[in-house]
């Protein structure tokens, strides 16, 4: 399979990639690692005019310590966030559920801001950084804005993006020592998770997310609540799927999903409780 | 669109429509045909190469996008008429059956041991997510890569 044509444009920096994107509006795409954009180009479901190729801007690609939280570069590839020391010290959750996207060939290619941007619920990293309470960095043609993970994603591969906006940095608050849990339900290896649960706790205060259980990842407010206002772990995992819309699929019926959520979540808090 | 790579050591030109992948590349453009499409969906491995020493699924991967770097495909590897350590290994471990996943499982598993030069087995089983077997035969493929990490 081969995609439908296109026009090929190469961006050496953030700023040209946007003055390209922003000439085509919307037949024009951003491409990094192109692990969920080529994908659906093959099978026709996406058929942008121009690719603006952004995997050569250097300098979008780092993880740096930024005090109370970790900053991390739009293009850092899943493979770095996995080897990452100073994520494996301070974020572990996102250094461990990076290590379980695709395969190895995929994490060598497929990058943060995409996975992020591409706003797929059944994807990994978009669920974790939402359970993390991150903010993500987007750069237009007027400057840059700042976007609450919670406020990001509003459907299916749909985010709180323009056009003509970019995301250049992913910042992730420090786990400061908070136990952690990443679940991934699946029948073989390298697939998308069924479910998915991303949580950390600390104390009366968690964090859980869900992969695959809606439209968007899902943020399960209706759990964290629960712990913080005292409830047993078994009682916050009943509430699951209080936020989450999922549907029947050739995996999973959606009821089959809600009582995966309420197991997966079940453990993931026992584990980060311990 | 022209584009400029080094392929198994040489240097090649090329002039690629934008949509072209690299699979696609190597293998009509070069005539380099070892290098197999399996499911054409990124899932089955078949058509993993090195792209810059790393492992890579060459049909999620446009030519352009390699343009500039370091491939090596399954051609590169034998040296002088000499296999490489790991395709002795698939040999003497009977690490094949029909042959079909054989290009992709080599070049997977020799990025594996660029990463973690001793790993052990589930870290080869894990290391060869992205890589399906038609035949099953994953018992003597794991078995040949824990033999070429020995070697």
């Amino acid at each position: 399979m081969i995609p439908a044509p296109f026009d090929y444009k190469r961006a050496s920096s953030a700023a040209e990639a946007i003055s390209i994107v922003s000439q085509y509006g919307d037949d024009a795409k951003f491409l990094a690692g192109g692990h969920s954009l080529l994908p659906l180009m093959k099978l026709r479901l996406a058929q942008p005019a121009v690719l603006v190729d952004i995997a050569r801007v250097n300098d979008l690609s780092y993880i740096r310590d930024a005090g109370d939280h970790i900053a991390i570069g739009a293009l850092t590839r899943h493979t770095e966030l996995e080897r990452s020391s100073l994520l494996q010290q301070h974020i572990p959750l996102l250094s461990h559920a990076a290590s379980h996207v695709g395969d190895p060939q995929v994490r060598h290619r497929g990058t943060l801001g995409g996975s992020i941007a591409h706003a797929d619920p059944a994807s990994d990293l978009p669920a974790t950084t939402l359970a993390l309470g991150a903010t993500y960095v987007a750069q237009g043609p007027n400057g840059t804005r700042q976007i609450a993970a919670s406020d990001f994603y509003k459907g299916f591969l749909e985010s709180a993006l323009s056009a003509d906006e970019m995301l250049t940095e992913i910042r992730v608050p420090k786990m400061d020592g908070a136990g952690w849990s990443f679940q991934k339900f699946n029948r073989r290896a390298q697939d998308w998770a069924i479910v998915g649960v991303a949580a950390w706790r600390k104390g009366s205060n968690a964090g859980v997310a869900l992969v695959n259980m809606g439209s968007t990842p899902i943020l399960a407010s209706s759990v964290n609540q629960a712990i913080a206002q005292g409830a047993s772990v078994e009682d916050a995992a009943r509430l699951a799927s209080s936020e989450a819309e999922p549907q029947d699929d050739m995996n999973a019926s959606a009821d089959y999903r809600r009582h995966l959520a309420s197991v997966l979540v079940r453990r993931a808090l026992e584990q980060s409780s311990r | 669109m022209k584009v400029s790579m080094k392929v198994n050591g040489v240097s090649r030109d090329g002039d690629v429509e934008p949509r072209t992948l690299l699979v696609q590349y190597v293998r009509e453009h070069l005539g380099l045909t070892g290098t197999n499409i399996g499911c054409d969906t990124s899932s089955c491995g078949a058509c993993t190469v090195h792209v810059n020493g790393e492992s890579v699924k060459s049909c999620t991967m446009l030519a352009v996008q390699a343009d500039g770097c370091d491939v090596v495909t399954i051609e590169g590897l034998a040296q002088g008429g000499e296999m490489h350590p790991m395709q002795k290994a698939f040999m003497e471990n009977h690490g094949l059956q029909c042959g079909y996943c054989t290009p992709g499982m080599v070049m997977a598993a020799i990025s594996i041991l660029k990463e973690n030069p001793s790993p052990s087995e589930e870290d080869v089983r894990i290391g060869l997510e992205g890589n399906l077997c038609r035949c099953t035969g994953y018992h003597n493929i794991v078995k040949s890569v824990l033999a070429a990490a020995k070697s």
